[in-house]
């Protein structure tokens, strides 16, 4: 909070240089062993003492700071042979392969390589990966010989020797050769010899075909010596002389093509290299790394700037300092050493025995198996899991976790202490429902308020209060646990501290005083899925251990309290807290921004509750209606003298200038909508701010569907919205109360003769199954298009038992009214529906797997208790029982089946949505809304040059349209009237 | 009433509506029987109600966005198949179709085409049926009236069911061009065919009079490449082909056919023949009609952003390591997101910048990030 705060601007990434890894060491380490007999640290150990210091109590050897403040300093351990880099094995592997073994240039000619420089440079320039680019050339430089190369100088030195030569072969036997050779050898030399000439005087190479005109001469040389090892002489000596002549520029120019050829190099994982059938030592990889000409860095993906591709062959190891790798003392005294000082104690090891065995000059062999051996320690030093590689194990045969595993996935650094950071002033309790406090309030445990604490600069106003706080100390409620004096000192607030703090405060200490009533804290539940669960809530602090929240804001929670837990944060500037209260507050997210309309509302009690004071035929006292008014916080109502029906009581909570239609949820969607006569009491109609006419029910209020609350929030804002909401669902609650509301089996009772009808209706259903299976057998049944008979059947069937249970739910249904307050709960969108009724009343239905009716588990049966191959209703699985008449046994193992598939699937389910929001998340994150309304990433490419087309945003949008027309011109034309 | 009309009156108001607003208007207009004041002032109300629900600057739509793509996610059905409207094709629904979309999979598990025809020929029954036979796949197997394989003279004969041929509206002359092309050992006798092995040696005659047996009854005679069944609906007025396996590019050339409705549900295969803009609408249109059919509402706005985003270079990529996140700028954001020692290995070889423009980075470092109120500095003015 103090000082300026510096910004960082970049970070570059680089490789360390042997150099730089010497220069930045603080000191040689050669010792495997890290402590002597006493328990002290020994000098060029692994713990060396320069190398910083853990323990608050000493000063570091190399910078002098405390414990703590030191952040170590690294050594470094001179390798006795290079070493592959793990991590760069792959790089190292295409690097070879696309750069000449002997000059180190890479395979490419002139023209390609100036091509692919042009692209590369413009793509730095503009700061773009150039990854594709690399990796195109890594395929086109896997050439099987190289244009540049000693090749040109060797078939030159060849082709000068073979005019000379050929001269003087013709001065000395000329005259014994016959006239035809002669010619021909004349020829060849004579076109030679011109070709030379042009290739000397055209100066440097061609641009088209850089070496067209070598490969010209390269022929023409062949060409001579052919024509010259074929002579045949009358004089046997002289040809053979000449052939001996001719012999070694033969072998020569040969040598010289295959030396250019490139071997294919193979990677044996991890680090291996094999030129052919040759093991490259990671000596002469290195060798050959540093023989690529800096020019060519860029085109194998190096930045010269930054790095030498030889770097990747390890010379020297860094030590990381031991703050990296702290050793931890057990209760038994024992040292526990870090995974880290395990693997460098073996490197030490290994490279010690090396460098001996090297310098005592040990057979090769050994040499051989002790490098290999030093290779594979730095490998799993570098990656513990690279490929190929056993792990290296702890003693207990846990394997290690060394540097890549420390970065890596979900537990690795980046993703759980550089994405994700612990924090303090948190709390995590149980949560429990309180209907009482307001949605955008938290009930606080007392216990949790005097934990977590605001802290509050002591000003000339506050000091007074404060002192009371200080007082009170950290156990009694509105207290302080610490105090910050000006100069940074913390103070506990203890009953032997308080005095002496009481008498030095002053403006400008800051007190940590407890969490208190109105407070602004953030409170979350996971999994985080969407931005309401994170919401800011005024601070209640209530008696008793739990988390209480108002039972609205359950839906964006998505929480219920069978055994919930929340977590909650205390905001510690006065920043955070007004942003907090802006743009968090829990009335600020009743509009969901996914489909812009309400996400917080009434649930369960509040919905039935809301139906059963207003619906058609109820009434209440007036004293009743006062009391409710008065429980729900609404201004006290002008008496009327007479009773109130419920629709004029809940016509209090609304704005007086609403006017709505809206068909309710318990609308049966009739054919022919009746509208104002609708017999269901479903056609809703407000008229400046009276309920006329139509039900309370989910679509009133109800989370996700709650049209009077969403036009409260869009037309009154969201502070209006809040109180209508805290207000209606207390009304609710009280109208529910007056009457009561019960449930239980009883309310799913259908009389004998139901029963019986139901019965009939699945034993002709089961019948019509049986059919249909006979005409299957007996290949009477006509397959669907597309379809083969036995899916045609099992169709035909599920439909035909899907019909049975829905129409023996419509038998039950038939049954039930709406005093029934299963029913009630199911209708108007409470809890439940009338498939749940149904299956407790009537009949379960089928079950299934797989989307399917059941049929696996023995052979060609689903249970022992069938004929092999039955294909009835029963024996797939059909369950023809209610849950209240009770399943036999074999529909309960049918049900549980079917349940079971269904367990499964959620489970998948989480774990693939999951990970699949998480890549939403990370693909996206980055996009913005610019000041010209366009949509940009962090680079600055436009992505949408107007947000969704018309740079409207769905949380403030009507269910994503700007407005409702209909709406808009509804009310202008009352408001015309109104001021006529 | 004139959309015109209402451009006019929008322009005066200078309001800068959205052309399908404007529609809107004109549509609402008509049926209210709106008089020009009361237009005049809709316009007006809606350019406030217009000016309130823009977006802020600042604002971070697109984790808005990703969460609400999301967030459903977990309340969709695992079941992959399911009957869309037509009950003989099976489609990929739920959450295993919308990740396949996210991937922007080269191979979707079920590629599908909804083929319409122009007007002239939409009504037309027969036609239709024709198009269908050309379209969907049929071998050999689905014409034939007799087929035997004879181990005693190791030789096969076919009978070809004329009437089937007529039914499926295929030419007979072709089929039996097809046949003698795909068949060199096969003797034509009218409808009678019969062919011969070639047999190598001795021991496998019988595996390779097999083996001509599956390949004669698998001979494809009729259909275009990668589609395989076809189903021929009525929809309204018109017939519709819908059919299981997709190839728009061969079938937007075929005559009679609709080349505006037709479409298929393989967004790369969209790209390929229409294009990267045809490609962004795919998506959205495939992801929406998902979470329509589970039932779940999501703004178009935030699905047209994820589609954007996956088509704003000009190819359709994936959201993902192989894809968008995998080509962040930053190294911090690749390195947070997956494949970490990859990222930081080759960062310090290529000698990268990481210039902190993103969220993650500057949560990684601590410091505020650029994203609404984060995006805005104070600057004080200096006293003279």
């Amino acid at each position: 909070m103090t000082g300026i705060i510096k910004k960082i601007a970049q970070i570059n990434f680089g490789l360390l240089s042997p150099e730089n890894i010497r220069n930045m060491s603080v000191t040689k380490i050669v010792t495997p062993d890290t402590y002597d007999e006493d328990g002290y640290p020994i000098e060029a150990g692994l713990m060396d003492p320069r190398l910083g210091v853990i323990d608050p109590g000493l000063r570091c050897r190399s910078c002098g700071s405390k414990g703590g403040d030191c952040q170590g300093h690294f050594g470094h351990i001179n390798l006795a042979r290079p070493i592959i880099h793990v991590g760069f094995a792959d790089t190292i592997h295409k690097i070879l392969r696309s750069t000449c073994s002997s000059c180190g240039k890479v395979l490419l000619t002139d023209s390609e390589k100036e091509f692919y420089m042009g692209k590369i440079e413009a793509r730095i320039k503009n700061e773009e990966s150039i990854t594709d680019i690399i990796k195109d050339i890594y395929t086109l430089a896997r050439r099987d010989d190289c244009p540049h190369c000693q090749q040109e100088a060797e078939i030159r030195k060849n082709a000068e020797f073979m005019i000379q030569n050929s001269e003087e072969i013709l001065e000395e036997i000329g005259p014994d050769l016959d006239a035809d050779t002669k010619k021909k050898i004349e020829d060849k030399v004579q076109k030679l010899v011109e070709l030379e000439e042009k290739r000397v005087s055209s100066g440097e190479m061609d641009d088209m075909e850089p070496n067209a005109d070598i490969n010209a001469i390269k022929d023409a040389t062949e060409e001579l010596i052919k024509v010259v090892k074929d002579i045949k002489g009358q004089n046997d000596e002289v040809t053979k002389e000449l052939q001996e002549l001719v012999e070694p520029i033969y072998q020569e120019a040969k040598r010289a093509q295959q030396r250019t050829i490139q071997e294919d190099i193979k990677i044996d994982k991890p680090v291996s290299l094999v030129e052919g059938n040759y093991k490259l030592t990671p000596s002469e990889v290195r060798e050959w790394l540093e023989k690529i000409p800096e020019d060519d860095y860029y085109l194998v993906g190096i930045n010269p700037k930054i790095a030498k591709p030889e770097w990747m062959v390890l010379t020297v190891l860094p030590v990381p300092p031991v703050t990296v790798r702290p050793s931890i003392t057990l209760e038994t005294g024992e040292r526990s050493e870090d995974d880290l000082t395990h693997k460098l104690v073996d490197i030490l090891r290994i490279n010690q025995r090396l460098k001996e065995n090297m310098e005592a000059g040990a057979p090769q062999l050994i040499v051989e198996d002790l490098w290999e051996l030093l290779q594979y320690h730095v490998t799993t030093y570098f990656d513990n899991e690279a490929s190929g590689v056993p792990p290296a194990r702890h003693r207990s045969g846990r394997p290690l976790k060394t540097l890549a595993q420390r970065l890596k996935g979900k537990e690795g650094r980046f993703r759980s202490n550089l994405s994700g950071k612990r924090v303090n002033f948190s709390a995590r309790t149980v949560i429990s429902p309180d209907p009482n406090i307001s949605i955008n309030e938290v009930g606080v445990p007392e216990m949790i308020a005097t934990e977590v604490t605001v802290p509050v600069y002591v000003t000339e106003w506050n000091i007074e209060q404060m002192k009371k706080y200080i007082e009170n100390g950290s156990k009694i409620h509105p207290g302080a646990n610490y105090v910050i004096r000006p100069d940074e000192r913390k103070i506990r607030v203890y009953d032997e501290t308080k005095e002496s703090i009481l008498e030095k405060i002053e403006p400008g200490y800051v007190v940590e005083r407890h969490l208190m009533d109105g407070d602004i804290v953030l409170f979350n539940r996971q999994p985080s899925l969407h931005r309401m669960s994170m919401m800011a809530h005024e601070v209640k602090v209530l008696p008793h251990k739990t988390f209480r929240l108002n039972l609205c804001v359950c839906p964006p929670y998505n929480a219920d309290f069978d055994g919930d837990e929340m977590n909650m944060h205390v905001f510690q500037t006065e920043e955070s807290r007004a942003e907090a209260k802006s743009l968090m507050r829990v009335q600020e997210h009743i509009l969901s921004p996914r489909f812009g309309g309400p996400i917080i509302g009434g649930i369960h009690d509040h919905i039935s509750g809301g139906y059963l004071l207003t619906r058609d035929g109820s009434v209440f006292k007036e004293e009743d209606v006062f009391q409710m008014a008065q429980k729900s916080q609404l201004p006290m109502p002008e008496p009327k003298n007479r009773d109130w029906t419920g629709k004029e009581i809940f016509s209090l909570l609304l704005p007086n200038e609403l006017h709505m239609v809206y068909r309710a949820e318990i609308c049966r969607k009739c054919d022919e909508c009746l509208r104002e006569e609708c017999k269901n009491d479903a056609y809703v109609v407000i008229e400046n701010g009276e309920l006329k006419m139509g039900a309370i029910d989910e679509k009133a209020f109800g989370a996700f569907s709650g049209k009077i609350l969403d036009s409260v929030v869009k037309e009154y804002g969201t502070d209006r919205a809040r109180k209508f909401l805290d207000s209606a669902t207390k009304l609710s609650i009280s109208g529910i109360m007056k009457r009561g509301f019960t449930t239980s089996t009883a309310d799913e009772e259908i009389p004998r003769e139901a029963r019986d009808r139901i019965e009939e209706l699945l034993s002709n259903a089961e019948k019509k199954v049986e059919q249909l299976i006979e005409a299957y057998h007996n290949e009477e049944l006509e397959a669907l298009p597309g379809r083969s008979l036995r899916e045609t059947l099992e169709m035909k069937i599920m439909q035909v038992l899907g019909e049975a249970r829905d129409k023996s739910g419509e038998i039950a249904e038939s049954y039930f009214g709406m005093d029934n307050h299963a029913v009630i709960m199911a209708l108007t969108g409470a809890r439940g529906s009338m498939l749940n009724l149904t299956q407790i009343a009537a009949c379960v239905g089928q079950q299934s797997v797989r989307g399917g009716r059941i049929e696996r588990g023995y052979r060609n049966r689903t249970l022992p208790h069938f004929q092999e191959g039955e294909l009835g209703a029963k024996a797939s699985g059909f369950v023809h029982s209610s849950y209240k008449s009770g399943l036999d046994p074999l529909e309960f193992f049918f049900h549980a089946m079917g349940g079971r598939e269904g367990l499964v699937d959620t489970a998948i389910r989480t774990a693939q949505s999951g990970y699949m929001q998480r890549r939403l998340v990370n693909a996206l994150q980055d996009l913005n809304v610019n000041e010209d309304g366009t949509v940009r990433d962090n680079r600055g490419v436009v992505i949408q040059t107007r947000y969704g087309e018309d740079g409207i945003d769905p949380a403030k949008s009507d269910f994503g349209k700007v407005a409702d027309i209909d709406r808009l011109i509804e009310e202008m034309r009352i408001k015309a009237k109104a001021d006529k | 009433m004139d959309i015109k009309k209402v451009e006019k009156v929008v322009k005066k108001k200078k309001a800068d509506f959205p052309e399908q607003l404007i529609e809107d208007i004109a549509e609402a207009a008509e049926r209210h029987k709106l008089k020009a004041a009361e237009l005049d002032e809709l316009v007006g109300n809606l350019k406030k109600a217009y000016e309130r629900a823009e977006v802020e600057s600042g604002e971070a739509v697109g984790t808005v966005a990703a969460q609400s793509v999301g967030e459903p996610g977990t309340q969709m059905t695992m079941r992959t198949f399911h009957y869309a409207g037509v009950a003989e094709l099976n489609v990929t629904l739920g959450l295993p179709r919308l990740i396949e979309i996210v991937d922007a999979r080269k191979k979707i598990s079920t590629p599908t085409m909804a083929i319409y025809f122009d007007e002239d020929y939409a009504a037309d029954e027969e036609f239709v049926r024709t198009m269908a036979n050309r379209i969907g796949k049929i071998t050999l197997n689905d014409i034939l009236m007799d087929f035997n394989v004879n181990y005693g003279s190791m030789g096969l004969s076919i009978e070809i069911d004329e009437e089937q041929v007529t039914e499926k509206r295929l030419d007979y002359d072709e089929i039996i061009k097809k046949i003698e092309k795909a068949f060199k050992k096969v003797e034509i006798n009218k409808n009678l065919l019969s062919f011969e092995p070639t047999i190598s040696e001795a021991k496998h005659a019988i595996r390779e009079l097999r083996l001509l047996a599956d390949k004669v009854r698998d001979l494809q005679i009729s259909g275009i490449k990668n589609i395989g069944k076809v189903v021929i609906r009525k929809e309204g007025q018109e017939w519709v082909i819908h059919t299981e396996g997709s190839n728009l590019g061969a079938v937007l050339k075929m005559e009679g056919v609709d080349k505006t409705r037709t479409t298929t549900n393989d967004i790369h295969e969209v790209e390929k023949v229409l294009g990267i803009e045809a490609a962004r609408n795919a998506i959205i249109h495939e992801a929406q009609t998902t979470m329509e059919e589970q039932g779940l509402t999501v703004d178009v706005r935030h699905i047209m952003l994820v589609a954007d985003m996956m088509t704003a270079d000009g190819i359709v990529k994936s959201i993902g390591r192989h894809g968008i996140s995998g080509e962040k700028a930053s190294v911090l954001a690749r390195a947070s997101f997956e494949e970490t020692g990859k990222h930081l290995l080759r960062a310090s070889i290529r000698g990268e910048v990481d210039h902190l423009t993103g969220i993650i980075e500057n949560i990684i470092i601590g410091q505020p990030i650029p994203l609404g109120t984060g995006s805005v500095g104070v600057i004080m003015k200096q006293r003279e």
